[in-house]
């Protein structure tokens, strides 16, 4: 029973994020795509739990759809969100060379996982209760993964100054 | 009945990858190009987090935190690019935006 209701609610998250997903890619309004991304990213974290990631689920809540996307929808705000119809007349060759690149992909990943993978894919661990845990997560972080977490906080340092560099930069013709 | 195995997320990975890959070639305002980017680097997130439940151990899960901060950080710079480039008045298009200084 319990895991009826897990396969109802996967399905209605992978529903929600495929058609979000597409949605995103098909908006002409880039404010609406970035308010698909919200969806997308929602459903996301939906999965995240179901996979007992749960303090992955809440950041990517808090980081994305709180902060990424706030800062998208105000970079789009900031320009006038311009709509450009990639489908406007007929398809161009572009566009279809793009279609059959994007499905290349899709099949190329598709068999090398399932040529590597085999039937190593069907039981899942037994896992404990504190899998996913901020405490497991810390633990991690501050144990095994210590290196990623300091050269995280580089990255996140070298981000500031970049964006805040980019920002005030001037137009030659402006400047006195 | 079995739950949903780690099978089913990667399918779900792999096909929410193809569509932000088609999304980066197919659209021409740079800002629909990051949306589509986040879209990759979610579904990249996604098999990480299914692969670490399936192995249970933690390394997906900080590898999947790690992909995020990196995402953050493009999108900060990536915005910044946008930003300056319209304050340039050139016009927003991929397709266009071909040489670097002018």
């Amino acid at each position: 029973m319990t895991n009826f209701i897990v396969w109802v609610v996967w399905v209605l998250a992978a529903l929600a994020l495929l058609s979000s997903g597409i949605a995103v890619v098909l908006f002409q309004n880039p404010f609406y795509s970035a308010l698909a991304l919200i969806g997308n990213l929602a459903s996301l974290a939906v999965l995240y739990l179901l996979l007992a990631a749960e303090f992955v689920a809440a950041a990517q809540v808090l980081v994305y759809a709180g902060a990424v996307v706030v800062m998208f929808l105000f970079v789009i705000a900031y320009l006038g969100g311009r709509a450009d119809a990639p489908w406007a007349g007929k398809p161009s060759p572009q566009s279809l060379a793009a279609i059959v690149a994007a499905a290349a992909i899709a099949v190329e990943i598709v068999v090398v996982i399932a040529l590597k993978a085999g039937d190593q894919l069907s039981t899942p661990a037994q896992i404990e209760d504190s899998f996913g845990t901020p405490a497991e997560i810390g633990r991690l972080f501050l144990g095994d993964h210590l290196l990623a977490f300091e050269v995280t906080s580089i990255v996140l340092l070298v981000a500031a100054v970049g964006g805040v560099i980019l920002r005030s930069a001037v137009p030659r013709e402006s400047r006195s | 009945m079995p739950g949903p195995g780690v099978a089913a997320y990667l399918i779900l990975s792999v096909i929410l990858f193809a569509t932000g890959a088609f999304g980066v070639l197919i659209r021409r305002s740079p800002l629909i190009v990051l949306l589509a980017l986040e879209i990759m680097l979610n579904a990249g997130n996604l098999a990480l987090i299914a692969f670490a439940r399936q192995t249970g151990t933690g390394t997906g899960q900080i590898f999947a935190l790690t992909v995020m901060v990196v995402a953050a950080a493009e999108a900060v710079v990536g915005l910044g690019l946008i930003v300056a480039v319209s304050r340039r008045h050139v016009a927003l298009d991929v397709d266009k935006l071909t040489t670097l200084r002018g």
